[in-house]
Protein backbone atom coordinates (compact mmCIF):
# COMPACT_ATOMS: atom_id res chain seq x y z
CA UNK A 1 0.00 0.00 0.00
CA UNK A 2 2.53 2.36 1.64
CA UNK A 3 4.63 1.48 -1.51
CA UNK A 4 2.54 2.16 -4.30
CA UNK A 5 2.04 5.47 -3.07
CA UNK A 6 5.76 6.04 -3.01
CA UNK A 7 6.29 4.63 -6.89
CA UNK A 8 3.36 7.53 -7.76
CA UNK A 9 5.30 10.02 -6.48
CA UNK A 10 8.26 12.06 -9.04
CA UNK A 11 11.68 12.21 -7.06
CA UNK A 12 11.07 16.07 -7.87
CA UNK A 13 7.96 15.97 -5.49
CA UNK A 14 10.13 13.90 -2.99
CA UNK A 15 12.78 16.56 -2.73
CA UNK A 16 12.82 19.76 -1.07
CA UNK A 17 12.23 22.40 -3.92
CA UNK A 18 14.56 25.33 -2.50
CA UNK A 19 17.90 25.10 -4.08
CA UNK A 20 20.47 24.02 -2.45
CA UNK A 21 21.91 26.92 0.02
CA UNK A 22 25.43 25.95 -0.72
CA UNK A 23 25.94 25.72 -3.74
CA UNK A 24 29.68 26.32 -3.91
CA UNK A 25 30.92 24.62 -0.68
CA UNK A 26 32.66 21.26 -1.40
CA UNK A 27 32.31 18.21 0.88
CA UNK A 28 34.80 17.97 3.00
CA UNK A 29 36.09 14.49 3.52
CA UNK A 30 35.89 13.44 7.54
CA UNK A 31 39.91 13.42 7.53
CA UNK A 32 39.86 17.18 6.44
CA UNK A 33 37.30 18.28 8.95
CA UNK A 34 38.71 16.39 11.52
CA UNK A 35 42.04 18.40 11.16
CA UNK A 36 40.00 21.63 11.09
CA UNK A 37 38.58 20.55 14.11
CA UNK A 38 41.98 20.23 15.63
CA UNK A 39 43.32 23.27 14.22
CA UNK A 40 40.32 25.61 15.36
CA UNK A 41 40.57 24.16 18.94
CA UNK A 42 44.07 24.38 18.71
CA UNK A 43 43.99 28.03 17.87
CA UNK A 44 41.98 29.03 20.37
CA UNK A 45 44.00 27.08 23.32
CA UNK A 46 47.01 28.65 21.98
CA UNK A 47 46.05 32.36 21.26
CA UNK A 48 44.04 32.34 24.29
CA UNK A 49 41.50 33.76 22.17
CA UNK A 50 38.36 35.20 24.24
CA UNK A 51 35.94 35.94 21.82
CA UNK A 52 33.01 38.63 21.81
CA UNK A 53 30.44 39.99 19.96
CA UNK A 54 29.18 43.58 21.17
CA UNK A 55 26.06 44.71 19.37
CA UNK A 56 26.00 41.39 17.21
CA UNK A 57 25.08 37.82 16.43
CA UNK A 58 26.78 34.77 15.32
CA UNK A 59 24.45 34.41 12.21
CA UNK A 60 25.13 31.59 8.92
CA UNK A 61 23.79 34.48 6.64
CA UNK A 62 26.11 35.74 4.03
CA UNK A 63 28.91 38.09 5.38
CA UNK A 64 31.88 39.15 4.77
CA UNK A 65 34.05 40.00 8.19
CA UNK A 66 36.64 42.20 7.70
CA UNK A 67 39.55 42.78 10.22
CA UNK A 68 42.78 44.40 11.43
CA UNK A 69 45.61 42.47 9.92
CA UNK A 70 48.09 41.64 12.66
CA UNK A 71 49.49 38.54 12.63
CA UNK A 72 49.46 34.89 10.03
CA UNK A 73 47.83 33.80 12.95
CA UNK A 74 45.11 36.33 12.20
CA UNK A 75 43.05 33.94 9.60
CA UNK A 76 42.85 31.12 11.74
CA UNK A 77 41.97 32.23 14.83
CA UNK A 78 38.86 34.51 13.51
CA UNK A 79 37.66 31.00 11.72
CA UNK A 80 38.04 29.05 14.81
CA UNK A 81 36.62 31.74 16.55
CA UNK A 82 32.52 31.40 14.70
CA UNK A 83 30.76 28.68 16.13
CA UNK A 84 31.09 25.62 13.53
CA UNK A 85 27.61 25.61 12.34
CA UNK A 86 29.08 28.94 10.69
CA UNK A 87 32.59 28.26 10.68
CA UNK A 88 31.79 25.52 8.01
CA UNK A 89 30.36 27.92 5.18
CA UNK A 90 32.72 30.48 6.25
CA UNK A 91 35.81 30.79 3.91
CA UNK A 92 39.05 33.09 4.72
CA UNK A 93 40.65 35.17 1.99
CA UNK A 94 43.86 34.61 2.18
CA UNK A 95 47.36 35.72 0.02
CA UNK A 96 48.27 33.20 -2.68
CA UNK A 97 52.32 33.91 -2.51
CA UNK A 98 52.10 32.55 0.72
CA UNK A 99 49.53 30.03 1.42
CA UNK A 100 50.20 27.81 -2.33
CA UNK A 101 54.24 27.69 -0.66
CA UNK A 102 54.65 24.31 0.44
CA UNK A 103 52.64 21.12 0.68
CA UNK A 104 50.96 21.38 4.01
CA UNK A 105 50.11 25.04 3.53
CA UNK A 106 48.81 24.65 -0.03
CA UNK A 107 46.85 21.32 1.35
CA UNK A 108 45.62 23.05 4.68
CA UNK A 109 44.19 26.52 2.19
CA UNK A 110 42.52 24.09 -0.01
CA UNK A 111 41.40 21.28 1.84
CA UNK A 112 41.05 22.45 5.34
CA UNK A 113 39.81 25.87 5.40
CA UNK A 114 38.91 25.60 1.93
CA UNK A 115 40.25 29.24 1.48
CA UNK A 116 40.28 31.92 -1.32
CA UNK A 117 43.76 32.64 -2.86
CA UNK A 118 44.18 36.01 -4.08
CA UNK A 119 47.13 36.95 -6.17
CA UNK A 120 48.67 40.00 -4.78
CA UNK A 121 51.19 40.37 -7.31
CA UNK A 122 49.68 39.35 -10.30
CA UNK A 123 46.29 41.70 -10.39
CA UNK A 124 44.45 41.28 -13.49
CA UNK A 125 41.59 43.66 -15.17
CA UNK A 126 39.62 41.54 -16.47
CA UNK A 127 39.71 39.34 -12.98
CA UNK A 128 39.90 41.41 -9.98
CA UNK A 129 40.01 39.78 -6.42
CA UNK A 130 36.67 41.37 -5.55
CA UNK A 131 35.55 38.84 -8.56
CA UNK A 132 37.06 36.16 -7.91
CA UNK A 133 35.74 36.37 -4.24
CA UNK A 134 32.65 36.86 -5.05
CA UNK A 135 32.31 34.24 -7.69
CA UNK A 136 34.02 31.77 -5.17
CA UNK A 137 31.51 33.30 -2.53
CA UNK A 138 28.22 32.40 -4.30
CA UNK A 139 25.09 33.74 -2.70
CA UNK A 140 25.77 31.60 1.03
CA UNK A 141 29.48 31.54 1.61
CA UNK A 142 30.65 34.00 4.28
CA UNK A 143 33.91 35.48 3.54
CA UNK A 144 37.08 36.79 6.07
CA UNK A 145 39.24 39.36 4.49
CA UNK A 146 41.76 41.78 5.74
CA UNK A 147 41.24 45.38 3.90
CA UNK A 148 44.75 46.64 5.15
CA UNK A 149 46.37 43.86 2.47
CA UNK A 150 49.21 42.96 3.97
CA UNK A 151 50.06 42.65 8.07
CA UNK A 152 50.77 45.86 9.94
CA UNK A 153 54.18 46.68 11.14
CA UNK A 154 53.47 48.81 14.11
CA UNK A 155 50.83 47.42 15.33
CA UNK A 156 48.42 50.31 14.38
CA UNK A 157 45.32 49.58 11.61
CA UNK A 158 46.34 51.04 8.78
CA UNK A 159 44.45 52.39 5.52
CA UNK A 160 42.27 49.90 4.21
CA UNK A 161 41.92 49.29 0.56
CA UNK A 162 39.16 49.58 -2.23
CA UNK A 163 38.36 46.12 -2.37
CA UNK A 164 35.78 45.78 0.31
CA UNK A 165 34.40 49.16 -1.01
CA UNK A 166 33.89 47.31 -4.39
CA UNK A 167 32.72 43.70 -2.65
CA UNK A 168 29.98 46.15 -0.94
CA UNK A 169 29.34 47.83 -4.31
CA UNK A 170 28.90 44.85 -6.50
CA UNK A 171 26.33 43.13 -3.46
CA UNK A 172 25.01 45.45 -1.41
CA UNK A 173 22.81 43.00 0.29
CA UNK A 174 25.56 41.40 2.46
CA UNK A 175 26.45 42.24 5.81
CA UNK A 176 29.72 43.75 6.47
CA UNK A 177 30.99 42.26 10.03
CA UNK A 178 34.24 44.29 11.65
CA UNK A 179 36.07 42.23 13.36
CA UNK A 180 39.08 43.18 15.82
CA UNK A 181 41.72 41.66 16.48
CA UNK A 182 43.96 42.27 19.39
CA UNK A 183 47.17 40.95 20.86
CA UNK A 184 47.65 38.33 18.41
CA UNK A 185 50.72 40.11 16.55
CA UNK A 186 52.23 39.46 20.27
CA UNK A 187 51.27 35.54 20.10
CA UNK A 188 53.22 35.57 16.55
CA UNK A 189 54.66 38.93 15.52
CA UNK A 190 55.91 39.27 11.52
CA UNK A 191 59.03 36.97 11.02
CA UNK A 192 58.82 34.72 13.79
CA UNK A 193 57.65 31.38 13.24
CA UNK A 194 57.34 30.00 16.73
CA UNK A 195 54.09 31.35 18.77
CA UNK A 196 53.97 32.49 22.49
CA UNK A 197 50.80 31.70 23.97
CA UNK A 198 49.73 35.19 25.82
CA UNK A 199 45.90 35.67 25.48
CA UNK A 200 44.39 37.72 22.52
CA UNK A 201 40.53 38.84 22.22
CA UNK A 202 38.17 38.80 19.29
CA UNK A 203 35.49 41.55 18.72
CA UNK A 204 33.08 41.26 16.59
CA UNK A 205 30.93 44.45 16.00
CA UNK A 206 27.53 45.25 14.37
CA UNK A 207 27.17 44.98 10.80
CA UNK A 208 27.18 47.60 8.10
CA UNK A 209 26.56 48.34 4.69
CA UNK A 210 27.04 50.59 2.23
CA UNK A 211 24.87 53.78 2.46
CA UNK A 212 23.10 54.76 -1.50
CA UNK A 213 25.65 57.36 -2.69
CA UNK A 214 28.66 57.10 -0.32
CA UNK A 215 32.05 58.30 -1.58
CA UNK A 216 34.73 55.54 -1.63
CA UNK A 217 36.87 56.86 0.91
CA UNK A 218 34.26 58.25 3.56
CA UNK A 219 33.11 54.56 3.31
CA UNK A 220 36.20 52.77 4.10
CA UNK A 221 37.29 55.15 6.94
CA UNK A 222 33.46 55.00 8.37
CA UNK A 223 34.46 50.55 8.02
CA UNK A 224 38.08 51.41 9.13
CA UNK A 225 36.48 53.39 12.77
CA UNK A 226 33.95 49.90 13.20
CA UNK A 227 37.23 48.43 13.41
CA UNK A 228 38.78 50.51 15.38
CA UNK A 229 35.67 51.31 17.73
CA UNK A 230 35.93 47.76 19.25
CA UNK A 231 39.25 48.20 20.77
CA UNK A 232 37.29 50.19 23.00
CA UNK B 1 43.89 9.19 52.43
CA UNK B 2 40.87 8.22 54.73
CA UNK B 3 42.65 8.41 58.41
CA UNK B 4 40.13 10.29 60.72
CA UNK B 5 41.66 13.61 60.64
CA UNK B 6 40.64 13.94 56.70
CA UNK B 7 37.56 12.76 56.81
CA UNK B 8 37.15 15.17 59.81
CA UNK B 9 38.53 18.45 57.83
CA UNK B 10 36.83 16.85 54.39
CA UNK B 11 33.31 17.17 56.35
CA UNK B 12 33.89 20.16 58.07
CA UNK B 13 34.26 22.02 55.07
CA UNK B 14 31.46 20.62 53.45
CA UNK B 15 29.22 21.52 55.99
CA UNK B 16 30.40 24.93 56.16
CA UNK B 17 30.12 25.35 53.09
CA UNK B 18 26.97 24.03 52.73
CA UNK B 19 25.74 25.98 55.33
CA UNK B 20 26.79 29.42 53.93
CA UNK B 21 25.02 28.09 50.35
CA UNK B 22 21.71 27.60 52.35
CA UNK B 23 22.53 30.84 53.85
CA UNK B 24 23.67 32.84 50.49
CA UNK B 25 20.21 31.40 48.62
CA UNK B 26 17.94 32.40 51.91
CA UNK B 27 19.09 35.94 51.42
CA UNK B 28 19.10 36.24 47.53
CA UNK B 29 15.52 35.24 47.87
CA UNK B 30 14.43 37.52 50.50
CA UNK B 31 16.28 40.92 49.21
CA UNK B 32 14.00 43.10 51.78
CA UNK B 33 16.32 42.37 55.18
CA UNK B 34 17.94 45.78 54.30
CA UNK B 35 21.15 44.07 53.31
CA UNK B 36 23.33 45.64 51.10
CA UNK B 37 22.19 43.42 47.39
CA UNK B 38 25.43 43.72 46.06
CA UNK B 39 27.44 42.51 48.78
CA UNK B 40 25.35 39.76 48.56
CA UNK B 41 25.73 38.95 44.96
CA UNK B 42 29.36 38.79 45.94
CA UNK B 43 29.25 36.53 48.31
CA UNK B 44 27.37 34.23 46.19
CA UNK B 45 29.53 34.27 43.60
CA UNK B 46 32.68 33.76 45.47
CA UNK B 47 31.12 30.99 46.85
CA UNK B 48 30.44 29.21 44.07
CA UNK B 49 34.20 30.09 42.84
CA UNK B 50 34.93 27.79 46.63
CA UNK B 51 32.51 24.97 45.45
CA UNK B 52 34.54 24.72 41.96
CA UNK B 53 37.91 25.16 44.38
CA UNK B 54 37.00 22.33 46.29
CA UNK B 55 35.46 20.53 43.79
CA UNK B 56 38.67 20.75 41.82
CA UNK B 57 41.24 19.84 44.28
CA UNK B 58 39.22 17.07 45.98
CA UNK B 59 39.36 15.57 42.39
CA UNK B 60 43.03 16.66 42.08
CA UNK B 61 44.27 15.13 45.55
CA UNK B 62 42.21 12.13 44.59
CA UNK B 63 44.45 11.42 41.59
CA UNK B 64 47.59 11.62 43.53
CA UNK B 65 50.57 14.30 43.97
CA UNK B 66 51.40 14.07 40.38
CA UNK B 67 48.00 15.37 39.23
CA UNK B 68 48.14 17.77 41.96
CA UNK B 69 51.39 19.08 40.62
CA UNK B 70 50.40 19.00 37.08
CA UNK B 71 47.11 21.12 38.22
CA UNK B 72 49.62 23.77 40.32
CA UNK B 73 51.40 23.70 36.53
CA UNK B 74 48.39 24.60 34.32
CA UNK B 75 47.37 27.56 36.98
CA UNK B 76 50.82 28.86 37.24
CA UNK B 77 51.09 28.61 33.52
CA UNK B 78 47.85 30.48 32.93
CA UNK B 79 48.62 32.92 35.45
CA UNK B 80 52.06 33.64 33.46
CA UNK B 81 50.02 34.36 30.33
CA UNK B 82 48.07 36.82 31.90
CA UNK B 83 50.78 38.42 33.58
CA UNK B 84 52.60 38.99 29.87
CA UNK B 85 49.48 40.10 27.91
CA UNK B 86 49.38 42.65 30.28
CA UNK B 87 52.79 43.40 30.64
CA UNK B 88 53.68 45.17 27.61
CA UNK B 89 57.15 43.70 25.71
CA UNK B 90 59.15 44.61 22.65
CA UNK B 91 59.60 42.38 19.59
CA UNK B 92 62.76 41.60 21.20
CA UNK B 93 61.77 39.80 23.75
CA UNK B 94 59.35 37.16 21.74
CA UNK B 95 62.06 34.22 21.45
CA UNK B 96 62.78 34.43 25.68
CA UNK B 97 59.20 34.62 26.58
CA UNK B 98 58.92 31.62 23.65
CA UNK B 99 61.49 29.40 26.22
CA UNK B 100 59.97 30.62 28.97
CA UNK B 101 56.56 29.39 28.37
CA UNK B 102 57.46 26.47 26.66
CA UNK B 103 60.53 24.92 28.46
CA UNK B 104 61.25 26.86 31.97
CA UNK B 105 57.77 26.60 33.36
CA UNK B 106 57.50 22.96 32.47
CA UNK B 107 60.55 22.06 33.27
CA UNK B 108 60.06 23.70 36.72
CA UNK B 109 57.34 22.10 37.35
CA UNK B 110 58.38 18.46 36.42
CA UNK B 111 61.62 19.40 38.78
CA UNK B 112 58.89 19.82 41.79
CA UNK B 113 57.62 16.53 40.63
CA UNK B 114 60.59 14.91 41.05
CA UNK B 115 61.06 16.36 44.37
CA UNK B 116 64.83 17.94 43.52
CA UNK B 117 63.97 21.17 45.42
CA UNK B 118 68.33 21.11 45.72
CA UNK B 119 67.41 22.65 41.62
CA UNK B 120 64.11 23.73 41.44
CA UNK B 121 65.17 26.41 43.97
CA UNK B 122 67.59 27.97 41.67
CA UNK B 123 66.26 26.88 38.55
CA UNK B 124 64.12 30.03 38.26
CA UNK B 125 65.57 32.77 40.18
CA UNK B 126 69.20 31.81 38.61
CA UNK B 127 69.62 30.11 35.33
CA UNK B 128 65.87 31.58 33.86
CA UNK B 129 66.91 35.26 34.56
CA UNK B 130 70.48 34.28 33.35
CA UNK B 131 68.98 32.76 29.88
CA UNK B 132 66.07 35.56 29.67
CA UNK B 133 69.09 38.31 30.11
CA UNK B 134 71.26 36.57 27.66
CA UNK B 135 68.32 35.81 25.09
CA UNK B 136 66.93 39.42 25.01
CA UNK B 137 70.79 41.00 24.44
CA UNK B 138 71.32 38.34 21.68
CA UNK B 139 68.02 39.45 20.03
CA UNK B 140 69.59 42.82 19.99
CA UNK B 141 67.30 45.42 20.91
CA UNK B 142 68.88 47.16 23.78
CA UNK B 143 65.93 49.76 24.18
CA UNK B 144 64.83 50.17 28.50
CA UNK B 145 66.56 46.30 28.33
CA UNK B 146 66.59 46.15 32.29
CA UNK B 147 63.03 47.29 32.27
CA UNK B 148 62.24 44.28 29.70
CA UNK B 149 63.87 41.84 31.44
CA UNK B 150 62.64 42.50 34.75
CA UNK B 151 58.69 42.32 33.82
CA UNK B 152 59.50 38.79 32.53
CA UNK B 153 62.15 37.94 35.37
CA UNK B 154 58.92 39.12 38.06
CA UNK B 155 55.90 37.18 36.22
CA UNK B 156 58.04 33.83 36.24
CA UNK B 157 58.97 34.27 39.78
CA UNK B 158 55.22 35.29 41.08
CA UNK B 159 53.33 32.99 38.75
CA UNK B 160 55.32 30.14 38.57
CA UNK B 161 58.19 29.79 41.08
CA UNK B 162 56.08 31.19 43.84
CA UNK B 163 52.96 29.14 43.26
CA UNK B 164 55.29 25.51 43.27
CA UNK B 165 55.67 25.85 46.80
CA UNK B 166 52.39 24.84 47.53
CA UNK B 167 52.52 21.88 45.38
CA UNK B 168 56.03 21.09 46.91
CA UNK B 169 54.13 20.66 50.16
CA UNK B 170 53.09 17.08 49.05
CA UNK B 171 56.90 16.37 48.61
CA UNK B 172 57.63 17.01 52.27
CA UNK B 173 58.50 13.96 54.65
CA UNK B 174 56.44 15.21 57.62
CA UNK B 175 57.49 13.40 60.97
CA UNK B 176 54.93 11.06 62.51
CA UNK B 177 52.90 11.17 59.65
CA UNK B 178 49.92 9.37 59.37
CA UNK B 179 50.17 7.97 55.60
CA UNK B 180 49.67 10.62 52.12
CA UNK B 181 47.20 12.40 53.57
CA UNK B 182 48.80 14.48 55.92
CA UNK B 183 50.67 15.82 53.33
CA UNK B 184 47.47 16.90 51.49
CA UNK B 185 45.63 18.11 54.20
CA UNK B 186 48.98 20.71 54.82
CA UNK B 187 48.40 22.13 51.38
CA UNK B 188 44.56 22.49 52.21
CA UNK B 189 45.20 24.22 55.53
CA UNK B 190 47.61 26.26 53.58
CA UNK B 191 44.75 27.09 50.46
CA UNK B 192 41.87 27.56 53.18
CA UNK B 193 43.96 29.95 55.27
CA UNK B 194 44.82 31.85 52.44
CA UNK B 195 41.22 31.80 51.14
CA UNK B 196 39.96 32.95 54.68
CA UNK B 197 42.54 35.82 55.15
CA UNK B 198 41.21 37.34 51.60
CA UNK B 199 37.38 36.96 52.89
CA UNK B 200 38.70 38.61 56.58
CA UNK B 201 40.31 41.30 55.09
CA UNK B 202 37.40 42.38 52.69
CA UNK B 203 34.98 41.77 55.90
CA UNK B 204 37.27 44.16 58.07
CA UNK B 205 37.86 46.31 55.75
CA UNK B 206 34.46 46.46 55.38
CA UNK B 207 32.99 47.04 58.78
CA UNK B 208 36.30 49.10 60.87
CA UNK B 209 38.32 50.24 57.95
CA UNK B 210 39.21 53.50 57.91
CA UNK B 211 43.00 54.04 57.49
CA UNK B 212 44.20 53.17 53.93
CA UNK B 213 46.94 51.22 53.57
CA UNK B 214 48.09 53.25 50.06
CA UNK B 215 44.87 54.61 48.64
CA UNK B 216 46.79 55.03 45.28
CA UNK B 217 46.93 51.29 44.56
CA UNK B 218 43.88 49.80 46.48
CA UNK B 219 40.68 51.89 47.32
CA UNK B 220 39.67 48.96 49.72
CA UNK B 221 42.80 47.87 51.75
CA UNK B 222 43.29 49.23 55.15
CA UNK B 223 45.17 48.80 58.11
CA UNK B 224 42.26 47.63 59.72
CA UNK B 225 41.83 44.87 57.09
CA UNK B 226 45.04 43.61 57.32
CA UNK B 227 45.17 43.14 61.68
CA UNK B 228 41.52 42.01 61.27
CA UNK B 229 42.56 39.50 59.36
CA UNK B 230 46.08 38.10 60.13
CA UNK B 231 44.31 37.70 63.81
CA UNK B 232 41.26 36.39 62.53
CA UNK B 233 42.97 33.61 60.23
CA UNK B 234 45.61 33.12 62.89
CA UNK B 235 42.65 31.96 65.40
CA UNK B 236 40.87 29.89 62.66
CA UNK B 237 44.66 27.81 62.22
CA UNK B 238 44.55 27.73 66.13
CA UNK B 239 41.16 25.91 65.86
CA UNK B 240 42.25 23.81 62.89
CA UNK B 241 45.58 23.27 64.29
CA UNK B 242 44.85 19.71 64.40
CA UNK B 243 44.74 19.08 60.83
CA UNK B 244 48.05 20.68 59.95
CA UNK B 245 50.32 17.68 60.81
CA UNK B 246 53.86 18.79 61.61
CA UNK B 247 52.21 22.11 63.65
CA UNK B 248 52.27 22.37 67.58
CA UNK B 249 49.12 25.05 68.55
CA UNK B 250 51.52 28.20 68.74
CA UNK B 251 53.13 27.10 65.24
CA UNK B 252 49.77 26.12 63.69
CA UNK B 253 48.90 30.04 64.70
CA UNK B 254 52.38 31.49 63.94
CA UNK B 255 51.98 30.22 59.87
CA UNK B 256 47.59 31.24 60.10
CA UNK B 257 48.95 35.14 60.94
CA UNK B 258 52.54 35.39 58.92
CA UNK B 259 49.99 33.41 55.90
CA UNK B 260 47.08 36.71 56.32
CA UNK B 261 49.77 38.86 55.92
CA UNK B 262 51.46 37.38 52.89
CA UNK B 263 48.54 37.33 51.26
CA UNK B 264 47.74 40.84 52.25
CA UNK B 265 51.43 42.06 50.33
CA UNK B 266 50.54 39.95 47.42
CA UNK B 267 46.89 41.45 46.59
CA UNK B 268 48.62 44.73 47.66
CA UNK B 269 51.19 43.99 44.87
CA UNK B 270 48.66 42.58 42.23
CA UNK B 271 46.60 45.96 42.13
CA UNK B 272 50.01 47.92 42.07
CA UNK B 273 50.55 46.20 38.61
CA UNK B 274 46.62 46.38 37.52
CA UNK B 275 46.53 49.99 38.10
CA UNK B 276 49.90 50.88 36.28
CA UNK B 277 48.09 49.02 33.42
CA UNK B 278 44.92 50.54 34.05
CA UNK B 279 42.68 47.28 34.32
CA UNK B 280 40.91 46.31 36.91
CA UNK B 281 41.05 42.30 36.29
CA UNK B 282 43.45 40.33 34.83
CA UNK B 283 41.13 37.94 32.48
CA UNK B 284 38.23 37.13 31.17
CA UNK B 285 38.44 33.13 32.09
CA UNK B 286 35.07 33.48 33.26
CA UNK B 287 33.00 36.41 32.92
CA UNK B 288 32.49 38.89 35.97
CA UNK B 289 35.19 36.81 37.88
CA UNK B 290 38.14 38.35 37.08
CA UNK B 291 41.24 36.31 35.70
CA UNK B 292 43.12 33.37 37.15
CA UNK B 293 45.95 35.77 38.69
CA UNK B 294 43.07 37.91 40.53
CA UNK B 295 42.55 35.10 42.68
CA UNK B 296 45.81 33.33 43.12
CA UNK B 297 47.84 36.63 44.04
CA UNK B 298 47.59 35.84 47.63
CA UNK B 299 48.28 32.29 47.50
CA UNK B 300 51.81 33.54 45.18
CA UNK B 301 53.20 35.21 48.27
CA UNK B 302 51.99 33.04 51.10
CA UNK B 303 53.17 29.51 49.60
CA UNK B 304 57.09 30.01 49.74
CA UNK B 305 56.63 31.35 53.21
CA UNK B 306 54.39 28.63 54.29
CA UNK B 307 56.70 26.21 53.21
CA UNK B 308 59.80 27.60 55.02
CA UNK B 309 58.32 28.00 57.80
CA UNK B 310 57.35 24.11 57.69
CA UNK B 311 60.76 23.44 56.92
CA UNK B 312 61.94 25.91 59.84
CA UNK B 313 59.24 24.83 62.74
CA UNK B 314 59.75 20.98 61.96
CA UNK B 315 63.59 20.68 61.43
CA UNK B 316 62.34 18.53 58.30
CA UNK B 317 65.23 18.99 55.36
CA UNK B 318 63.73 18.95 51.88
Amino acid sequence: MTRATIRMLSPADIRDPTPDPRPTLRPRSPFCQAVGLGLAALARVLAGASVRWIASQPDTCQRVYFANHTSHLDALVIWASLPRAIRDVTRPVAAKDYWSRGVVRRWLAQEVFDAILIDRTDIKVHQSPVDIMLREAGTACSLIVFPEGSRSVTGEVGEFKSGLYYLAKKRPEIELVPVHIDNLNRVLPRGEFLPVPLLSCISFGPPLWLERGEAKLDFLARARRAVLALKE
Amino acid sequence: MTDNRTIALVAGVLTLLTAATAVGQFLRRHPDRGLDLAAIRTFNSRLRGWWILCTVLAAAFWLGTTATVVLFGLVSFWALREFITLTPTRKGDHRALFWVFIAFTPAHYVLVGLNRYDIFSVFLPVYATLFVLARVAFAGDYKRFLERTAKIQAGLVVCVYCVSFAPALLQLKLPGAEGPGSNFRLLFFLILLVQFADCMQYVWSRMLGHRLVAPTVSSNRTWEGLLGSCTSTALLAAALWWAAPPFQLWQATLAGFVVAAMGFAGGMTMSAIKRDRGVKDYGTLVVGHGGVLDRIDSMCFAAPVFYHITLLVTGIKP
